[in-house]
């Protein structure tokens, strides 16, 4: 059975095409949804297996980055999304969909505290929107969404993707195996901060979290931006070498792996 | 009683320690408080509550109906919108609080959003308030400060309430014509008189035009109304009508545009015949071309120079989101798919003030700071990448800079079984607004871009975009309505407002009436001439037939938009307009759109000659070298693109940056279709410079280059499209407009030579600034005659691009094409401080012959950089930088070395290749002018060497990379 998953849209929310996309090319059946349309009735969220909460400029980041679609969900979607959460499915939130979720407190769920926030994206430390390329290390053996992963590369695109947290919720999350992803140089070593392999001063270079099931992820990066190999910002270097050995290029990239592992967990 | 809830941050916050940079050493400390005022009762439960919602605990605390506490200050310095201004975190505010607590503001409430910047240093009120004027601009912002004695005095800051009140009953009033010719010209120069004497401002209509309208009166027997006055100066603005290009220019009866543009297009689609890939061209809000069988992709690219000279950022945002209108308006709807920008600016290290009247202008500086950051914010907001753009620089773009925004568009072939690019408004049909509300902003934007930018230039000409509710239509337009098939015509309001917008489409079915009483306006006191001209943003008029109706409103409601029914289209060939059932407008669709009368221009043109450089050329250039590469023209402006997605929508494949050395690409390509390799490339070019020698060649140039940009990324001759946008100054001159005449026969010549069709273009006439300089001196300032050229070609898989940066030590370094002694206009002259004589002139055939054989062997090359600005020279160090790679290279010629390093000939490449391809690559460019004229070095050392092994640059990538970058490390 293909999981359905619902890719949430609508003030401001941008990247739910190509969210679609990357995981229809992952075996899923994803459907874009109004957030208004769930409100309404229009659509059920029990319907869905998995639920994204795609990039994006929700409200402008007005109040700041993912509050006011976080406010709108929490006055008016907040029981189904527990519901869901209990139910054994799988949730994503990618940049602003990062925001939303911080937002919520659905990550980082201590003790299943769901709704208690914790974490913060805070302006990047350079002040200004930065879009680049980073190196991006898997480090949890929880998170379901980063199984199989050992480094990808990818596109950033966001203002305020610095990661803060309390010293003792940074120690806890790391202690319960919960960060999901940290930027690293392009040999796997750590960023230490250091702009900007480390784009945006993210507190111990953390670029992704899950909760304490693995299930609740996000992540500041975009992996659905980069998952062919022509989308990568050096394939032109790559192939050119790839043809001087005699060698094929690969037409995805392993950043699809965090949607493959999304949509496998329904078909174990 | 009004509300005042105070945020700030319990964390170390960026934003002020970024302000504290920026204030200077004076400055010990910065504090940042957001503030929102709300206008509404409500209990202290739920101010708290509201306050929560407004703020995050992780980072920040909050106080309700008190000062927020902070540490040890100075001065506490206050910006906030003045009355009428766009305020998006108000809005966004409001509607969390209508959420939260189940509320509706009623019409007169609302929130507001202002920030307090607390500053700890020894300074003056004055200094103080100098700071406040470099964060908040005076023509839309209201600054407040206090000193810490005052506030302690008050309590904090005061509460304020910047609602817009007009004291003022609502009507029509009748203008009289029967005046002298000397009332009359004074009339259409300073606007329509108030009861006190002052006038509305210029409706920018000639003379002739004016006796015109009058005339049409006398025949009717009756004056006009404001609204039909004004309706009027709208639509015949040089801004919408293009009457330069429309009019007769000397023996050119059919005007420039037709003779040369339009005639140019239609040749060349008849030439090519089946293999036409034009689908709609000119007519269109965009212009539109074939992608694939599937798909059609459109471009537009605009400008908006005179509000960026006044409000850099509201004039820049509200530039890329009013272009991504002009995509939504295409055909039934095209989604904006990428977004382009070309700003021409000023020296910004020149801090010399201008003054207009008693204002100082802008910075060249602060311009550009605020013109990046619109843009930014609008094209980040929409979700739409920016992958393409330039920046340029000439101390003649001080007085007006020129803001070029653009986007490309996609739409499937067909719409519900029918073309999508066709639409007509139905006899029947609704006329119908969504998006944004209607305010006094931008009221006379049309016809003030038609003048001259002197101190009778309105203010309210510029405005905030509100890119969020854009994208709220947008999307529920491209995304769901249009595939409904709700509507039948849609069209964009940029200039003039709905009286430009209905108007059009009403002669799609031949009239159109409108009830301006049911327009939603911002606030009330708007003048009915206000409602039907202004130009407040993001918004756009559909024509939707009854039955749909509904289905269309409830769309509408669900995805948050705001839909409004303001009258219905017609066939009475009029365009009839009432106000509270009096009659505002009744007018001839024919005399509103054909019924201003023919001009004919006369031009004159006469080339100057200019001092040629004296200089020898040095023994040693490799200072020169890197003076060339750090030039505004030539250096890094990465710190643009990289605050721009470029990557949104998973279609990147060629960005902004190339290379390890993320040099700044002149071509960008994306994948517009998940899913599929096709590919759309895009360039743009334009060579201002060039026009005080020759606009001919001026535009052959821009014409050429960005043909070739497009080429060199793997795009082909047989699939290439061009847009123009001419951007002239004072064309009320015979000299300027015969440079404008010359410049658009290079078009008709070089565009047929090519067969590549213009699909779409845009002129903006006055760039001229009269004032003073900072000695007292009367100046008048003209922008360089300027022609941007942008291209779009489609590309059958993007797996076979080629990008500019050589990847392989080892690998062979080729010139393509011929260099010649052209370096009149050039980079290197201007480094000289010379203008010269010698104009790069294009040979189309010999070119043509290179650019068929470039496509052919694209397969050989490992990299291909098109020369642009600053000539070989520049090139190979951009190749270089990008690389991380070193280069030797070798000039086999006698001509003087910087000459060959930094002559602009056109139609040239920098290639790599595989050694091991050496032999086949020469054969595939056998009888081309080509040569091979150096290797990439694994060791990073760049060598340039004369044929006798005398070594005349002598760098390497590190040095090169730290001049690339050093011109814009700050920014």
């Amino acid at each position: 059975m293909k999981p359905k998953v619902i890719v949430m849209t609508g003030y401001g929310i941008n990247s739910e095409m190509e969210t679609e996309f990357v995981f229809n090319e992952a075996g899923a059946e994803a459907e874009s949804v109004h957030i208004n349309d769930l409100i309404d009735g229009h659509k059920k969220l029990s319907d869905y297996q998995i639920m994204v909460f795609p990039g994006g400029f929700s409200y402008g980041d007005d109040t700041g980055s993912g509050n006011a679609y976080a406010n709108k969900i929490k006055g008016n979607l907040w029981e189904d999304i527990l519901k869901f959460i209990e139910s054994d499915k799988l949730v994503a939130g990618i940049c602003n969909g990062c925001q939303i979720v911080a937002n919520l407190g659905l990550v980082p769920g201590f003790d299943g505290q769901y709704g208690k926030r914790e974490i913060a994206l805070r302006h990047n430390a350079s002040a200004r929107f930065q879009c680049r390329w980073v190196n991006l290390k898997a480090e949890s053996e929880k998170c379901v969404w980063t199984r199989g992963i050992d480094m990808l590369h990818m596109p950033v695109a966001h203002g305020e993707g610095n990661f803060y947290a309390k010293d003792d919720v940074l120690d806890k999350l790391e202690a319960g195996d919960q960060v999901a992803f940290k930027y690293v140089k392009a040999d796997g070593s750590p960023a230490d901060g250091e702009f900007p392999v480390n784009p945006n001063g993210a507190a111990r270079d953390i670029a992704g979290l899950c909760d304490p099931s693995g299930k609740v992820f996000v992540m500041m990066p975009h992996p659905e931006r980069a998952p062919n190999f022509y989308n990568l910002d050096n394939w032109a270097l790559l192939k050119e070498k790839a043809k001087r050995e005699g060698l094929a290029v690969p037409e995805e990239t392993p950043n699809m792996q965090v949607f493959r592992n999304a949509v496998s967990y329904f078909s174990q | 009683m009004p509300h005042r809830i105070e945020v700030g941050s319990t964390v170390p916050d960026t934003r002020a320690q970024v302000r504290k940079n920026k204030f200077g050493e004076r400055i010990a400390d910065v504090q940042v408080i957001d503030v929102y005022t709300v206008d509404k009762e409500f209990s202290g439960d739920d101010l708290n509550k509201i306050a929560e919602a407004l703020s995050n605990p992780v980072l920040q605390a909050y106080a309700v109906d008190k000062a927020f506490e902070v540490a040890d200050f100075d001065w506490a310095i206050e910006t906030g919108f003045l009355p009428g201004v766009t305020d998006n975190i108000g809005t966004t505010s409001r509607e969390i609080i209508q959420d939260l607590l189940g509320v509706k503001f009623e019409d007169r409430e609302a929130v507001y959003s202002s920030q307090v910047t607390y500053v700890k240093g020894d300074i003056s009120r004055e200094e103080a308030s100098d700071l406040g004027e470099s964060m908040a601009n005076p023509l839309i912002q209201k600054i407040t400060v206090k000193s810490r004695e005052e506030w302690d005095r008050d309590g904090g800051m005061d509460v304020q309430i910047p609602i817009v009140n007009l004291k003022h009953e609502p009507s029509i009033t009748e203008v009289d014509l029967n005046i002298s010719d000397e009332e009359l010209t004074k009339l259409g120069k300073e606007g329509i008189a108030n009861e006190d004497g002052s006038r509305r401002g210029p409706l920018a209509l000639s003379l002739d035009y004016m006796r015109a309208i009058r005339d049409h009166f006398k025949e009717l027997g009756r004056n006009p109304t404001d609204v039909e006055l004004e309706a009027l100066a709208q639509t015949w603005s040089e801004h919408c009508k293009h009457t330069i290009f429309a009019s007769c220019m000397d023996d050119i009866k059919d005007g420039i545009y037709k003779h040369y543009i339009k005639r140019a297009t239609n040749d060349i689609r008849a030439a090519k015949g089946d293999r036409d890939f034009c689908v709609s061209v000119f007519k269109d809000n965009s212009g539109g071309i074939v992608l694939d069988e599937d798909w059609i992709v459109t471009h537009k690219a605009e400008t908006h120079n005179s509000p960026s000279a006044l409000d850099p950022f509201g004039g820049a945002i509200t530039g890329i989101v009013g272009v991504n209108r002009d995509t939504v308006g295409f055909g039934l709807g095209a989604k904006p798919i990428v977004n382009m920008y070309g700003y021409c600016f000023a020296d910004p290290r020149d801090e010399k003030p201008l003054y207009k009247g008693d204002l100082p202008m802008l910075s060249p500086r602060r311009i550009l700071e605020g013109v990046v950051e619109g843009v930014n914010v609008g094209g980040n907001c929409s979700g739409i990448p920016t992958p393409q753009g330039f920046m340029y620089f000439d101390d003649r773009y001080k007085g007006k800079p020129l803001v070029f925004v653009g986007t490309v568009g996609l739409i499937p072939s067909e719409v519900g079984g029918k073309p999508s690019w066709k639409k007509k408004a139905q006899v029947g049909d609704k006329v119908v607004v969504v998006g944004g509300r209607v305010g006094q902003d931008g009221i006379h934007g049309a016809t003030f871009s038609s003048e001259v930018m002197d101190s009778g230039s309105p203010s309210a000409a510029v405005q905030i975009g509100d890119p969020i509710t854009q994208k709220k239509f947008s999307d529920a337009i491209v995304k769901e309505a249009r595939d409904l098939g709700l509507y039948n015509s849609i069209t964009d309001n940029g200039a003039g407002g709905i009286s430009c917008s209905v108007a059009e489409m009403a002669e799609e079915c031949g009239g159109c009436y409108v009830d301006l009483d049911k327009v939603p306006l911002k606030y009330p006191g708007l003048d009915p001439w206000q409602i039907w001209i202004s130009e407040s943003q993001e918004r756009m008029t559909l024509s939707v037939p009854e039955e749909k109706l509904v289905q269309f409103e409830e769309l509408m409601r669900r995805r948050g938009v705001e839909t409004t029914v303001i009258g219905e289209f017609t066939d009475s060939g009029k365009c009839e307009v009432k106000y509270k059932g009096e009659m505002a407008m009744e007018l001839d669709l024919s005399f509103l759109h054909d019924g201003l009368p023919e001009k004919c221009l006369k031009t004159t043109y006469t080339k100057v000659a200019h001092d040629e450089p004296d200089n020898a050329c040095p023994a040693d250039l490799t200072d020169v070298m890197h003076d060339m590469i750090s030039r505004l023209n030539t250096c890094s402006f990465d710190f643009v693109s990289h605050q721009y997605d470029h990557v949104i929508l998973g279609g990147h494949c060629i960005g902004p940056l190339q290379g390890k050395g993320r040099v700044n690409n002149r071509t960008s390509v994306v994948m517009p279709v998940l899913g599929s390799y096709k590919g759309v490339a895009m360039s743009q070019a334009l060579n201002p410079k060039y026009s005080d020698i020759d606009t001919y060649h001026m535009a052959a140039c821009a014409i050429d280059t960005a043909i070739r940009n497009i080429i060199s990324v793997g795009g082909t001759l047989d699939h290439l499209a061009l847009l123009d946008n001419f951007c002239w100054c004072s064309s009320d001159e015979e000299e300027r407009l015969g440079q404008l005449k010359d410049a658009a026969r290079a078009c008709y010549d070089y565009a047929t030579a090519y067969g590549t069709p213009y699909i779409s273009g845009k002129d903006s006439m006055f760039n001229d600034f009269k004032g003073r300089d900072h000695e007292g001196n009367q100046v008048r300032i003209s922008v360089p005659p300027t022609l941007l050229i942008s291209s779009i070609g489609v590309i059958d898989d993007v797996r076979e691009c080629v990008t500019m940066e050589p990847k392989v030590a080892g690998d062979l370094i080729y010139i393509l094409g011929e260099t010649f002694d052209e370096l009149g206009g050039s980079e290197y002259f201007d480094y000289l401080g010379f203008v010269g004589n010698k104009v790069p002139e294009v040979n189309v055939d010999k070119a043509i012959s290179l650019y068929k054989a470039v496509e052919r062997a694209h397969g050989l090359l490992a990299s291909c950089e098109s020369i642009g600005i600053g000539g070989l020279g520049v090139s190979l160090m951009r190749m270089a930088i990008a690389s991380d790679l070193g280069m030797g290279i070798v000039l086999n010629s006698d001509v003087r070395a910087d000459f060959l390093l930094f002559s602009e000939s056109q139609s040239r490449f920098v290639v790599t290749v595989d050694p091991k391809k050496k032999a086949e690559f020469e054969a595939a460019m056998e009888g081309l002018p080509f040569g091979l004229i150096g290797k990439v070095r694994e060791d990073k050392k760049f060598t340039i060497e004369k044929p006798e092994g005398e070594v005349i640059v002598d760098s390497d990538v590190s040095k090169l990379n730290d001049f690339y970058r050093k011109t814009f490390d700050k920014y």
